[in-house]
Order: structure tokens, then sequence, then C-alpha cells
């Protein structure tokens, strides 16, 4: 386990920590402002993969086809909100838990009579393949560098936007006192469009990303939606700070478990030992880490819900 | 007469489902006989559902996850060549109720979305358990070779007599969760659902008897994943997939939350509808997933609200 | 000398910038009904959720016959004696005016953990609730779904399950709000014949409600208590004129 080694794993953390946050920005600010549980939030990020690998083969351009699958999945997150969620809102959760889990039945079969049930690979262009020589001596591919730097831009982005703008303030208002924001007579119907929307988009984003990576596939929305719900639940719901905070220690904590876990198990206690429980302990961690960040403060570590 | 009306009902159902095995030999389509064993082991899943949920209002969406324990603990004991019923299930029942009071114990602190979140994650991190496990299958799980012996009192692989037993374990457990919710017990749990800030100002602590009714419910499901690695004669991961859990919800949702007959119903009308839509097309959740969000939309009250006598619990 | 019941020392409650409560000392005598007034945004709904274990004070301390009860939360309270009715009506609206009262009877009937008897057929249960609901006037309507109610007779729904716990300490927020004049004046009179009995705080908008019934009041501006008295010196106490009694919200 050399450092390098190490750094490698910690770089692919945070790599997965962007994604995860992309996912949770959108879902926190749907629960946040609407009030809303989204579980076909994962279906957006498949049909952002689905649309850019389509658009890709089509257009035979990698960057064109990212922007159409963003697009795409832009459009069709507004559709669903105008065409069959808009009667949620105003539902209890639990009505809105079994809708939007009609959604993902329907989207993931949608997308396997489209494309199949087997896995899309999508390849790299070349400008994106190869690996870069970092400090330590080893190599680090260029794309998942990619998706960490544009990640982090984005961060950076929803930080000025939610922060300095006024559409930012109306967001974090509405995050924390949905009832006031309406009655200042801002127009809601287009604001929770607008959000879902966005929110769409950066789902889209995180799948179109992550397609290179790991596989497109029906379902593949759901594999990642429920580490989005322990990002947000560790985050506290509405806080896209604590959306980022929760993703970036979700993703690295999962990572490193995931490559570390078993060897370091199998150094203090035994190989055997290691080989069956600690790929088990490795994918568990993460909700363990759930558990006891609610053991400690059930609101999460930044809420921003008072209204 | 409310009374007359659900003596009536259930008398009805009762007469139906221990007629079924008969006209199904006579008719020659044991399918159905298959169909309702297994209509039968999912309704007591949502019934035990339908007593955090109906009745205490705790949005539980990781409640497959007994279903897996259940069904593991008879997988895994068969395994190691323990085919006993007697120790079997009882062990499941134990596992499943001692795995509810920890998962319970740390949700139910919290609610709204937060606890629907966080049952959601704890289920997905079982599921993830039970594929990482390799020595029982991991991912594609393993078959049961001998089914749950009883000494032989009871012999599980006649489907008839096995089919009876469901039937009475089933009625079993729809009339325990009835004396429960009535008792002085459901009734703090239905008070805390109902109004939560009047039931503390009148010195009730929800917690515990809410943490005392996910138990109950984790143990009851638990017996129905026993059931099903019976009926099945084989154990996956799957069957605590958070995707089970949404089909055992809509089962509760549509037979109609905190009604007597409603698990049942539900459970019928689901598995009926996605056994006739797999008829037609492989395709068929493109179709179910739309009707499951018109059924939530437009049908609140479910079944169980149309059908006299059914409504009462 | 009447034994002092409730004790609070210096309360301060803030939100953010918001002091709510700002270091009142309040008491209540055994048998004593006394009223808290106030316009409103005085801080009376902050002030009455730190006695009923609703919220925690920021700094001060709450005494209920020499316990020290500040850290313990609402039920904690409420077993100890404590009972009260809300401002917005809050019963259980799915369930019947009896099932309402026996619920409130069986919170103070040992634990409820029995998992097989059927509560409704408890006469310990039904029968004590049953004349309680007689000694509201509510009698007739005791199998009425609590949501079917006239609103008058929801708040007295209230009432009556705070009463059926049998309880050390009633506090009243604005008993008789939303009510027209026979209905509150039927309230009034019931309450009236409370005093003595039971151990009161009321906080009450209707000036006649409280005149009437108070034993002493205290009044609360901008989250200071800025007179205590009996209901003669508060009428003549000038800054409480000037404060409040101008601006009289009946």
């Amino acid at each position: 386990m050399t450092f390098g080694l190490v750094f490698e794993q910690l770089l692919n953390g945070v790599q997965f920590g962007v994604t995860l946050f992309l996912m949770a920005a959108g879902l926190t600010l749907v629960f946040g402002i609407m009030n809303m549980v989204n579980l076909a939030h994962g279906s957006l990020y498949m049909v952002g993969a689905y649309l850019a690998v389509a658009a890709t083969n089509w257009t035979g351009n990698f960057a064109l086809g990212a922007v159409l699958g963003l697009t795409g999945a832009l459009l069709v997150g507004m559709v669903v909100e105008v065409v069959a969620l808009r009667t949620l809102y105003e539902r209890d959760h639990l009505d809105q838990v079994l809708a939007t889990f009609g959604l993902i039945l329907f989207f993931n079969e949608l997308v396997a009579i489209l494309w199949g049930r087997a896995a899309l690979y999508t390849s790299l262009p070349t400008w994106l393949q190869g690996h870069v020589e970092l400090f330590t001596g080893s190599r680090y591919p260029v794309y998942r560098g990619l998706v960490i730097v544009v990640g982090l831009l984005v961060a950076l982005a929803l930080w000025y936007i939610v922060t300095r703008t006024r559409i930012g303030m109306l967001i974090r208002a509405g995050a924390s006192n949905r009832s006031m924001v309406a009655a200042l007579g801002v127009n809601i119907r287009f604001l929770y469009t607008a959000v879902f929307g966005f929110g769409a988009a950066l789902a889209g984003l995180a799948g179109l990303m992550a397609g290179p990576i790991y596989s497109v596939q029906p379902g593949m929305g759901e594999l990642i939606l429920i580490q989005v719900l322990v990002v947000i639940v560790i985050g506290g719901i509405g806080s896209i700070r604590g959306a980022l905070v929760g993703a970036l220690v979700v993703g690295i904590v999962d990572t490193l478990g995931r490559a570390f876990l078993k060897p370091l198990m199998g150094a203090i206690i035994s190989p055997t030992a290691a080989e069956a429980a600690g790929p088990a302990l490795a994918s568990m961690l993460i909700y363990l880490m759930m558990a006891v960040v609610l053991a400690v403060r059930p609101e999460g570590l930044f809420p921003s819900r008072g209204g | 007469m409310p009374g007359r009306a659900r003596v009536t009902f259930w008398a009805a159902m009762i007469v139906l489902l221990v007629l079924l095995p008969p006209v199904v030999a006579a008719l020659k389509q044991p399918f159905y006989l298959d169909l309702m064993r297994r209509v039968m082991i999912f309704a007591i899943a949502a019934v035990s559902l339908n007593l955090i949920l109906g009745y205490g209002g705790m949005v539980s969406f990781g409640h497959a996850a007994y279903l897996g324990i259940g069904g593991y603990a008879v997988g895994i004991l068969a395994f190691y060549g323990v085919n006993s019923g007697w120790l079997q299930w009882p062990l499941a029942i134990g596992a499943s109720a001692l795995v509810a009071l920890a998962i319970g114990a740390v949700s139910i602190r919290t609610s709204g979305i937060y606890f629907i979140m966080i049952t959601l994650a704890f289920t997905q991190m079982l599921y993830y358990l039970g594929v990482s496990l390799e020595m029982f299958g991991g991912d594609d799980g393993m078959r049961i070779k001998t089914r749950s012996q009883f000494s032989g009192l009871v012999d599980l692989a006649d489907p008839v007599v096995f089919y009876y037993l469901v039937l009475t374990l089933m009625l079993g457990s729809l009339y325990l969760v009835h004396r429960l919710v009535n008792s002085r017990f459901g009734m703090v749990l239905r008070a805390a659902k109902s109004n939560e800030g009047r039931s503390r100002a009148l010195g009730f602590s929800p917690y515990l008897y809410r943490l005392a009714a996910f138990v109950i419910a984790g143990a009851l499901c638990g017996l129905a994943g026993a059931l099903l690695a019976n009926h099945t004669a084989y154990i996956t991961p799957d069957f605590m997939h958070w995707t089970r859990s949404g089909e055992i919800m809509f089962m509760v949702i549509l037979g109609g939350i905190a009604t007597g007959a409603g698990p049942l119903l539900g459970a019928v009308a689901l598995l009926v509808v996605e056994t006739v839509l797999a008829g037609w097309t492989e395709h068929w959740q493109v179709i179910l997933g739309p009707l499951l969000i018109l059924s939530v939309i437009f049908f609140r009250r479910g079944l169980a609200g149309a059908l006299p006598g059914a409504r009462d619990g | 000398m009447a034994e002092t019941l409730l004790l609070a020392r210096g309360l301060c409650k803030s939100f953010g910038a918001l002091r709510a409560s700002d270091d009142i000392d309040f008491d209540l005598k055994e048998g004593e009904t006394h009223a808290v007034i106030g316009p409103n945004g005085a801080g009376k709904t902050t002030f009455i959720g730190q006695l009923s274990g609703d919220l925690r004070p920021d700094t001060g301390t709450i005494r209920f016959a020499g316990d020290d009860v500040t850290a313990l939360g609402a039920p904690a309270r409420a077993r100890k004696g404590f009972a009260r009715s809300f401002q917005i009506t809050s019963i259980y609206r799915e369930f019947t005016a009896l099932d309402n009262v026996a619920l409130a009877v069986q919170a103070h009937a040992g634990h409820s953990f029995r998992f097989w008897r059927k509560a409704r057929e408890e006469s310990a249960l039904r029968e004590p609730a049953r004349r309680m609901l007689e000694e509201v006037g509510l009698g007739a309507r005791a199998d009425v779904l609590a949501a079917n109610l006239a609103h008058g007779e929801q708040r007295q729904l209230e009432v009556a399950m705070a009463l059926a716990t049998a309880p050390r300490l009633l506090l009243l927020d604005e008993p008789v709000a939303g009510m027209g004049g026979d209905e509150s004046r039927r309230m009034v009179a019931f309450l009236a014949k409370l005093k003595g009995r039971q151990s009161i705080i009321l906080v009450e908008h209707d000036m006649d409600a409280v005149f009437s019934l108070a034993d002493r009041i205290s009044v609360l501006v901008y989250g200071r208590i800025i007179a205590t008295g009996t209901p003669g010196e508060i009428r003549a106490n000038a800054d409480v004129r000037s404060a409040y009694l101008g601006e009289d919200a009946q």
C-alpha cells in the first residue's frame, strides 16, 4: 500500500464524491423547496447517460453528444415535472414515494425497450483518453480528472448562484420557509419547474459523465440513488453546503473502504476472515456512518429547514 | 351494520380461499394454487407493514429487508444441514426482530422524509450485504434443497398442504394485527399518528411504542420471508431489494391503509395485475409504472374502501 | 397561605435576534387562576411553550411542586400532572369524542404496553371518559367523530381531555378563541366552576373571560412581564393601560 496508491484512490473518492454531489444538489433542492421526495431522480441520471451515448453515436462527436444529452435530461425533467409531478406537491410523502417509484419502473423499462437490457459501453474520444502524471509518480486517468474539475466548477457555480444572486436568495428562503416565499408573490409554479429542471440537468450531467466510467444500463440510477440519500441525510436536507460535504465524505469513505478495508483487516485480523468479511463490511461502511451521524445529529450536519 | 358486513366479508373470503385448492385441482390449473399461495405470503408481509405504516404512520421503505432476513435464516440453516422448521422459523422471526430493533432504534428518532430515506438506505445496506456473501450465492442466490421439515407433521413439498398452512398463518396474522391495533398499545400508536403534539401533551412518549410496533412488524415479515423461501425453494438478495419494499407498500396502499382487509386485497390486486401484464409482454413494467402513478393520484381510498365490511380494522 | 405550585425564574428564549422571552419570572399558587394577557406578538405562545415543555428556555428554571422540571419534555411534565389545551384545537379528529377522552384517561392509567384486550371495551377507560364528557356538556355527542363536532364543541372536548388526566396544573391557551357569544359564556361558566379546585394558567385575549376568572393577572409585553397583580390592580395600572388595555381585543 504505497502513498501513490492511496492518493490515487483518494482522487477516485473525490471523483465519486463529485458525482454524488451533482445528484445530491438537485435532490436536496427539490426536497428543501418543494418538500417532495423524488425517487425518480436516479432515472434522470440514467436518462442523461443514455441520451449522451445516443447523441454521441449519432453525431460522432463526444462533446456535442454531452451537450445534447444534458439538454435532453433538462427537457425530460421539466416534462416529467409538469405532467406527472405537479399534482404531488400537496400530497403526503407516502404518495410521492409511490408515484415516483412508479416513474422508476417506467423509465427503467422504457430504456430497456429502446436500447436493450445489456450495458452500453461508451468509448472516449482520443483527447480524453490517456493519463496524467501525478506528483506522486503514478498516473491518473485524464477523464476522471476532468470529472473532478467539472464537478468542483459546478459546485463553485452553485455556491455563487445560491449565495450571491437573487434567485439563489429565493432558493435559500424557499428551502427554509416555503409559504413565506409564496406570500412574497413569487411565481411559485415557474420557480418549481425551474428548480426541478435544474436538478434534472445536474443529475443528467452526473449521468453522462459517469457513463464512460461505470456502465450505462437500466437501473443504474437506483444504484447511485441510495448513496445519494445517504449523502443528503448526512449533509442535511435543503443544504447545498451539506450536500457537498456529505458527498465528498461519502465518496471518499466508500472508495477508500472498498480499496483498503480488506487488506487492512487481513493485516490486523487474518486474511481468511478479511476475505469473507472485508467486502461485506466495506459495502456497509457508509450506512454505518449514516447511523452514527443520525444518532448524534438527526437533522444532519448542516440542516436548513426551518419553516 | 358494520359488524354484520364485516363478518359476511370475512366469511366469504375464507370460504373462497379454503375452496380454492379443490376447485383448482378439478380445473387442472395448479398455477393458480401457486399464485394464491404467493399472494397470501405477501399479504402477511403487507399486513405487517400496514401495522407500522397504515396505523402507525411510519413510512418505512425498508420493509423487504425482513423478507430477506427471514428467507436467508431458512436458507443458511438449510445450507448447513439444519432442515428443521422448528429451529429455522423461530430463528427467522427472532433475527428479523433483532435487526428491526437495531434499525428502528436509530431510524425512529427521525421522521418524515428522513425516516423514509433512512429505512431505504438500511435495507439497501442489507441487500449489498447479501450480495457480498459469496458463500451463499452472492448476487445469484442459492437453491434450498430441502424445505423446512416439521417432524413429519406438515409436508411443505405438498403444494396443497403448504397452501393451507400459509392460509392459516395469514388468517392468524390478520387477526393478530387486528387485536394489536385495537388494544391500548394500538391506540397509542394510532393516536401518535393522528396527532403527535396532542399525544405528547397527554403524556405519551411515542418512541417506545413505535419501536415496539416496528419490531413486531419486522418479526412478522420475517415469518413471511421464511414462507417465501420455502415457496420459491430459492433465496436471493432480491428478496430484500428496495423495489420489493415498494411493491409491498403498494399492496398496502392499493388495498387501503389502516383497513382490516386492505393488505390481502392489495396483495391480490398487485400480484394479479403483475401476472396478467407479464403474460402480455416482457416489458410489463413500462405499463405497471404509469398504472401505479395513476392509482396514487386518483385512487386514494384503496380497494377496501369500496368493499363493504373490508374497511374495519 | 396557598402553596406555590409552579415557579418560573429568569426564563429567556431567543430565536436568532428576536428575544421572545426576556427574563420572565412567573409563579402559580395552588388553587389559583393566574391569567396571562398581552398584545399580539408579546411572546405568549413562546412562554406557554416553555411552561408546557415543548420549548427549552435558553436560560432560567421552572420548578413544579418543588421539583426542577426545566429539562423535562412535554410528555414527562404531563405525567407529573401538567395538562394543556392548545390555541389551535388539537384533538384526534379521526376518533370519536369518547375515544378522545378515553385516550386521555389511558395516558394516565399506567403504561400502554397491553397488546390484546380491546381498549374500546375497557370500562376502566370508557366510564371515566363518559363521565367527563357529561361534565363538559358533550355527553350526547360521545359517539360523534371529533372532526364532525362544531368548533365550540371541539374546544370543549379539548378541555375535557385535559381534565380527564386528573391534572395538578391546567395550561389553557385561549380556550374561548373563535367562539361566539353564547358558546364563550358557557365555556367561561364551566371554567368558573373549576376555580379553586384546579390550578390554572390562563392565556387569553377575551377580557371579559379574564377579568371574571382570574385571581391574578400578569401582563406580557415584548417578552417581558411588565405587571402582575389582582384584576383591580391591573386595571388601575398606568403602564398596563398605555401598553395594552388601550387596544382591547374584545
